[in-house]
């Protein structure tokens, strides 16, 4: 599973980083970032759906890996 | 003393002549219809707007008035994210309805950027501020913000019943805020007049409603030149000094965002530390259960944001349109309702119920698209704050008369008067 935030859609509300610290952090105006290469690990999965379901702006984009396995 | 030239410091009559804009005919009294005569500023409204609001979403769903020169309002989730993303026809230059329209000429820039601003001006007008209210900025905030708290219930020692919106919810975003610009903190008393001036005396006659801004504008000017006679590392000083394309900001910004800071910074907390306490006054389930799991607060907060939303915005019609089912002229007024967004079933499960662990949860309590609300992140520390003080110091507490609680009215909604027992 992976995680990515489409920029022209995020407004700062913070709620990625407020429910998913380990995944998303703040730039220095606020707006939401993915950390690291995006990719979520399997205990930070329900986090990560927590994220994308309560952003307001529905800017967080998640994916499913394929054929990895898992 | 420094010397400024944009912030004379003999103020004459000049520019105090007719404001350019529309005026109307101010209609008050009881609404006939609300589905073609709503008002928020009617006892009705304040009382319970969500009662109107759902019996207009199944039935309209865009409500219209003839107030304030002409307004509509809609209620669905959708039409109001579709009028908050849509800044090409919706214009924020003025986002308090009343009776009175700023001329266009006022876009981009309206009278309180960024808030009052549509783009391009707005992005530039906002990425001036957006850095002091992240997430991590507001924290340095947090524990002045906590030890008041405290404060503000060692004074409340020895009394059975308090009232919490009065002696509690009002004066934490106050403090906060003044904090954070710079003004002295003994003037706190004055901002919650500045604070009805602006928001509540809506359908003052004109003159009256203009001298009541314009006291507010002198307070910020006097605070402006006492920044420039001592810099300090505050916001007003921030702002005096900001540049924007190469220079510094127009005096008309400087004052407009101060005022902007001041004001939406007050109202709109206090109603939702007011709001929440008073949910938790008569919800003995709901207290107990997060006196006894203080970790589901943040839930609970969201929930609470929702289910009580303090803040509607206002909008106005850019050109004559059919949009969604309604003919939109020039110049309509749209208000716009984050609480009835925020209670569309169609968006939410139980949208009528408040459900502290609700885990999905995407409101808009503080708006949605570009003006997304700035100080969304110190709302939330100080509501959070202000709760886990409460909380701790007062786990057992009950309304005390139903009956005596009163609600602010107009776009801002909380209780203004809550007596609280707490002995």
């Amino acid at each position: 599973m992976e995680v990515k935030i489409n920029p022209g859609l995020c407004q700062g509300h913070g709620r990625c980083y407020d429910l998913a610290d380990r995944l998303f952090g703040a730039d220095d105006e606020g707006y939401g970032q993915v950390l690291g290469d995006g990719i979520v690990p399997q205990e930070s999965e329900h986090d990560a759906n927590l994220a994308v379901l309560n952003c307001p702006e529905q800017a967080i984009e998640l994916f499913e890996e394929e054929s990895d396995g898992r | 003393m420094a010397v400024d030239d944009r912030f004379p410091r003999v103020t004459g009559d000049a520019g105090e002549d007719e404001e350019p804009g529309t005026r109307n005919e101010i209609i008050t009294g009881p609404v006939r219809d609300w589905a073609t005569d709503f008002s928020h500023l009617e006892p009705e409204w304040s009382a319970d707007p969500y009662q109107i609001q759902d019996d207009l979403r199944q039935r309209c769903p865009i409500a219209r008035t003839e107030r304030f020169g002409g307004a509509w309002l809609p209620t669905r989730y959708e039409d109001v994210a579709a009028v908050a993303y849509d800044t090409d026809r919706f214009s924020s230059r003025s986002i308090i309805m009343s009776n009175f329209r700023p001329p266009p000429e006022l876009a981009p820039v309206g009278g309180s950027p960024p808030i009052s601003s549509d783009p391009p001006f707005h992005h530039d007008a906002r990425k001036l501020l957006l850095a002091a209210f992240t997430k991590k900025e507001v924290a340095r905030q947090e524990p002045a913000t906590r030890a008041y708290c405290h404060s503000l219930i060692d004074s409340l020692s020895g009394r059975d019943v308090i009232d919490a919106a009065r002696d509690y919810a009002q004066h934490i975003p106050v403090r906060v805020i003044a904090n954070m610009l710079g003004f002295p903190p003994q003037d706190g008393p004055q901002f919650r007049e500045f604070v009805e001036d602006l928001l509540e005396g809506i359908n003052l006659p004109p003159d009256e409603r203009r001298e009541r801004v314009s006291r507010l504008f002198d307070y910020l000017l006097a605070q402006v030149h006492a920044h420039l006679d001592e810099p300090r590392d505050d916001l007003t000083t921030y702002l005096i000094n900001a540049e924007l394309y190469g220079r510094k900001l127009d005096p008309d910004v400087v004052t407009g965002a101060m005022a902007l800071l001041l004001i939406a910074g007050i109202d709109t907390t206090w109603s939702a530390i007011g709001a929440t306490l008073w949910h938790l006054a008569k919800t003995p389930g709901d207290r107990e259960r997060l006196v006894a799991e203080p970790g589901l607060l943040p839930t609970a907060i969201e929930e609470f944001l929702r289910a009580y939303a303090p803040v509607t915005m206002a909008r106005l019609v850019k050109e004559d349109m059919h949009w969604h089912g309604v003919d939109m002229k020039a110049d309509d007024w749209i208000l716009l309702s984050f609480p009835a967004a925020n209670r569309d079933p169609a968006q939410f499960d139980q949208a009528s119920e408040v459900v502290i662990d609700r885990e999905v949860n995407r409101h808009a309590a503080f708006g949605l698209g570009i003006h997304r609300c700035l100080g969304s992140h110190l709302a939330r520390m100080e509501l959070r704050v202000a709760l886990e003080v409460w909380l701790e110091r007062i786990p057992a507490f009950t309304l005390d008369d139903p009956g005596a609680v009163t609600w602010s009215a107009g776009q801002i909604r909380g209780p203004r008067t809550l007596p609280i027992r707490i002995g």
